[in-house]
C-alpha cells in the first residue's frame, strides 16, 4: 500500500468475488494505454512529470509491455471531472484501450472510476489514492502504484507529534484528497489543531489565509498544496516573514515545485514517500535516465508512474501477453512480480488484516542551484502500519 | 477575529481589488467600444507575467523586465488584433467566443511550447522585498502596497484619459453608440486599435506585477478572466468608473468572504463540517453578489449604453 522502508507494497484492491467473463477481445500484437495527465492550466507540470515517467518507464523496456509493442493513447484531464470522464469514455469505446494508467488529482480519479471499472478495464493510478476507494470503496478493477492518499500526510503527523509540537494550524485544499489529508496527519497528531483551512483548488493568493495563520500564531502549519498552489503558498509564506513558523508540508515542496519556489522553499519540511537519491540500482537508473531525458528533476508522480509501467510490463508478461482472462490478469498485476525504484513492491494483503508496516520519508528542502533539490541528507524515515481499511478484504468482510 | 486581522484582510482584498481592476479595464473598454467579446484576455495577463519574468531574469533586473514586457505585451496585443480579432468585430458574439477561445488554446499551448509546463519564478525588485509589520507575526510585504498603489496610480491615470482628453472621450462615444461616431467622421478602426492595444497592455501591466508574488504558469490567465468578466458584469460593461468599483468590490468579497465564512457558518454548525461548508459558500459569495447586483441592476452598477 505505500513504501515501506527501503521497500514498497502495492496498494491493491482485489476482489474476491469472482468476475463475469468479459468481452471477448480478438488476439492483438500491441497493447494500449490510456495515460490520463493533466496537461492544461496551472497544474500541468504534475501531468507532465506523471506522463514523462511512464514514458520513461516504456523507454527502459524498449516501447513493449510484457512482450507487447505498446501504444499510449495521451488523455488531458484538463482537472476537470467532466472532461476527464468524456475523454477517458472516448478513449474506452472508440480506441478501445486495455488499460487505464495516470491521474493525478483523486477528484478526476473519483469522476472517471466507474466509467473504467464498469468497462471491466483494469484502472492504474500512479497518483491518486483517495480513501474513500480503500476498504469499503474498493474495486477489483483498481490498483495503484502509489498509496493511499491519508498515509502520506500521517508520516507528517508523526513528525509534528514526534517534534512536540502542541498547536498546529492545518491548511488544504476543499477536495476529497484535502480531507484525506487532514485526516491522515490528525491521525497521528495528538495535538491541538488550532484552525483548518479549506481553499479551493484554484486559490492564487493567500494573503488572507497568512493573515489567519499569523493571528493564531501556531507551533507549526501543516499544508498539503500540491503543484502552482505549492509555488504560491511557499513563496508568499515567506514574503509575509511567517518562515519562522516549521512548514510541514505534503507535495507541496518537492521535485516539481522546487524549480519555481528555490530559496524561498529553504528549511521547509515535506513528507513523501519516494526521493530520488533513494539508494537503490533501479532508482539510480531511473533519476539519472530521466534528468538526461528531460530538463528537470523527476519528482513522485513520475516515479510512481515509471513503476506503473514496470507493473504492466510484470503482469502482462507473466500471462504471456494474453489479456483476455482479466480473473487471470487481476492475479498478475495483485503480484506486482517487479523491481519498484522503492525497491521490493508487494501487493497489500487482501485477504487477512495483517498490518504492515510503512514509511515515507521526512525531509526538508534544499539550497538553490540550476536544479533545485531537496537535501540529499537531511531526511528520516518514519513508519506508519498500512491503515486496517485498505485494499479489498474488509469490503468481503464488511 | 480582531480589528487589525480585519484591517490586513480589508487591505489583501483591496490589493486583490486592484490587480482585478488592471485586468478588467481593458476588458470592459473592448467589450464596452467594441462590443467585442474577448475572452482571450486573460492570456494577455499570463503573457505579460510571462514577458515580465523572461525579461527580468534576461537582464536581471525587475525594473528593466517591467519596462520591456509593457511594450512586448503591446506588441503582442496589437498583433492578435491585426492578424485575428479585427476580423470578427462584424460577427456575432458566438463567433467571437469561439475564435477567441481557440486563441487561448493556442496560445497557452504556444506558452508551453516555449517556456514548459513547469511555473517560473519572477524575483521582486530590491527595493519593494522588505516588509511592515503591521500586526504582530505578519510582515505585510512591501511590494503588495507597491501593487495596490500602482494600481490606484493607474486608475487615476485612466480616469484623466477617458474623461479629460478628446481620446477618453472618443472612446466614451464609442462605449455609448459606436456607429454614430464613426458616422461622425471618426476612424473607428484605428480607435478600436488603440482601445485594444491599451488594453491587452494593461492586462500585461497586471500579469507582471503579480509574477513576483504568483507562480507564472501556463493557463494562470485563465482564473483570472472569469473573476475579471465578473467585475465588468457587475460594474456595467464599458466602465472604467464600474469596473474599478465592482473590482475593488469582488476583491474585498473574495478576501474578507474566505477568511470570515467559516467562522460565520461555525455559529450554526459544528467546527469541522462549518470550515468546510464555510470555504464551499466563500468561493459561491462572489457569484451570489453577482447575480444580487444584477437582480436589482441588470445593467450593473454603472450602466454606459443607453437603453
Amino acid at each position: 500500500m505505500m513504501a515501506i522502508g527501503r521497500r514498497g507494497v502495492l496498494a491493491g484492491t482485489a476482489g474476491l468475488l469472482a468476475m463475469p467473463a468479459v468481452r471477448a477481445r480478438a488476439q492483438q500484437q500491441g497493447v494500449k494505454i490510456g495515460l490520463v495527465a493533466v496537461q492544461t492550466g496551472p497544474q500541468a507540470a504534475l501531468g507532465t512529470q506523471l506522463r514523462d515517467g511512464f514514458l520513461q518507464g516504456l523507454k527502459h523496456l524498449d516501447g513493449k509491455l510484457g512482450g507487447l509493442t505498446a501504444q499510449v493513447v495521451d488523455i488531458d484531464d484538463e482537472l476537470r471531472p467532466e472532461v476527464a470522464v468524456t475523454k477517458v469514455r472516448a478513449a474506452l469505446e472508440r480506441d478501445r484501450v486495455d488499460f487505464v494508467v495516470g491521474v493525478v488529482f483523486s477528484n478526476i480519479l473519483a469522476a472517471i472510476m466507474r466509467p473504467v471499472t464498469e468497462s471491466n478495464t483494469f484502472l492504474i493510478s500512479t497518483n491518486a489514492g483517495p480513501s474513500t476507494f480503500a476498504g469499503r470503496g474498493c474495486n477489483p478493477f483498481f490498483f495503484t502504484t502509489s498509496y493511499n492518499n491519508d498515509q502520506v500526510h500521517s508520516v507528517m503527523g508523526q513528525a509534528a507529534q514526534d517534534e512536540g509540537y502542541k498547536r498546529v494550524f492545518v491548511m488544504v485544499p476543499n477536495y476529497q484528497a484535502g480531507r484525506d489529508a487532514v485526516a491522515g496527519f490528525k491521525s497521528r497528531f495528538k495535538g491541538e489543531v488550532v484552525d483548518e483551512v479549506y481553499v479551493p483548488l484554484t486559490q492564487l493568493d493567500f494573503s488572507a489565509e497568512l493573515a489567519k495563520i499569523a493571528a493564531a500564531r501556531p507551533d507549526a502549519l501543516f499544508t498539503f498544496m500540491p503543484g502552482g498552489l505549492g509555488v504560491n503558498l511557499v513563496r508568499q509564506y515567506r514574503q509575509a516573514g511567517l518562515a519562522n513558523i516549521p512548514f510541514l508540508s505534503t507535495f507541496t515542496v518537492d521535485e516539481a515545485t522546487l524549480p519555481a519556489q528555490q530559496d524561498a522553499a529553504l528549511g521547509f519540511f515535506s513528507a513523501a514517500p519516494w526521493a530520488p537519491n533513494m539508494d537503490n540500482d533501479r532508482n539510480r537508473r531511473f533519476v539519472r535516465d530521466f534528468e538526461a531525458a528531460h530538463a528537470y528533476v523527476p519528482g513522485s508522480y513520475a516515479a510512481q508512474s515509471y513503476d506503473g509501467a514496470m507493473l504492466l510490463d510484470s503482469a502482462i508478461r507473466k500471462l504471456g501477453g494474453n489479456l483476455g482472462n482479466k480473473d487471470a490478469l487481476r492475479e498478475a498485476i495483485r503480484a506486482a512480480d517487479f523491481q519498484s525504484v522503492r525497491g521490493n513492491f508487494r501487493s497489500a494483503p487482501t485477504t487477512t488484516r495483517s498490518r504492515i508496516s510503512g514509511s515515507a520519508r521526512w525531509r526538508s528542502a534544499p539550497t538553490a542551484n540550476s536544479r533545485p533539490r531537496r537535501c540529499a541528507r537531511c531526511w528520516r524515515t518514519i513508519s506508519i502500519p498500512t491503515p486496517p481499511n485498505a485494499g479489498c478484504a474488509d469490503a468481503a468482510q464488511a | 477575529m480582531t480589528t487589525q486581522l480585519l484591517l490586513v484582510q480589508t487591505l489583501n482584498g483591496l490589493q486583490f481589488g486592484v490587480l482585478l481592476f488592471l485586468v478588467a479595464a481593458g476588458l470592459t473598454l473592448v467589450f464596452g467600444v467594441m462590443d467585442f467579446i474577448n475572452l482571450a484576455h486573460g492570456v494577455q495577463y499570463m503573457l505579460g507575467a510571462y514577458f515580465g519574468a523572461s525579461l527580468a531574469a534576461w537582464t536581471g533586473s525587475f525594473w528593466a523586465g517591467l519596462a520591456l514586457a509593457l511594450p512586448a505585451a503591446l506588441a503582442c496585443g496589437l498583433a492578435l488584433e491585426v492578424l485575428v480579432f479585427r476580423h470578427l468585430y462584424g460577427r456575432d458574439h458566438l463567433s467571437q467566443v469561439l475564435a477567441t477561445f481557440g486563441v487561448i488554446l493556442f496560445l497557452n499551448q504556444a506558452v508551453r511550447a516555449l517556456w514548459g509546463t513547469a511555473p517560473l519564478q519572477m524575483p521582486m525588485p530590491e527595493a519593494l522585498s522588505g516588509g511592515i509589520a503591521l500586526m504582530p507575526g505578519l510582515q505585510y510585504p512591501v511590494y503588495r502596497l507597491a501593487i495596490l498603489g500602482a494600481g490606484l496610480g493607474t486608475a487615476g491615470l485612466l480616469w484623466l484619459l477617458v474623461e479629460r482628453t478628446r481620446m477618453g472621450a472618443l472612446v466614451r462615444a464609442g462605449a455609448s453608440n459606436a456607429p454614430m461616431v464613426a458616422a461622425l467622421g471618426v476612424d473607428i478602426r484605428r480607435l478600436f486599435m488603440l482601445v485594444f492595444g491599451f488594453g491587452a497592455m494593461l492586462a500585461g501591466f497586471a500579469g507582471v506585477m503579480a509574477a513576483p508574488i504568483l507562480s507564472v504558469e501556463p493557463g494562470m490567465g485563465d482564473t483570472v478572466l472569469i473573476l475579471a468578466f465578473v467585475v465588468i458584469v457587475i460594474g456595467g460593461i464599458g466602465s472604467i468608473r464600474g469596473a474599478f468599483l465592482a473590482a475593488l468590490l469582488v476583491g474585498l468579497i473574495e478576501t474578507l468572504g474566505r477568511s470570515l465564512m467559516p467562522d460565520l457558518m461555525r455559529l450554526f454548525m459544528a467546527p469541522s463540517p462549518a470550515r468546510q461548508a464555510g470555504a464551499a459558500i466563500a468561493s459561491m459569495l462572489v457569484y451570489i453578489a453577482m447575480a444580487a447586483i444584477l437582480a436589482v441592476r441588470p445593467q450593473g452598477l454603472f450602466p454606459v449604453r443607453a437603453g
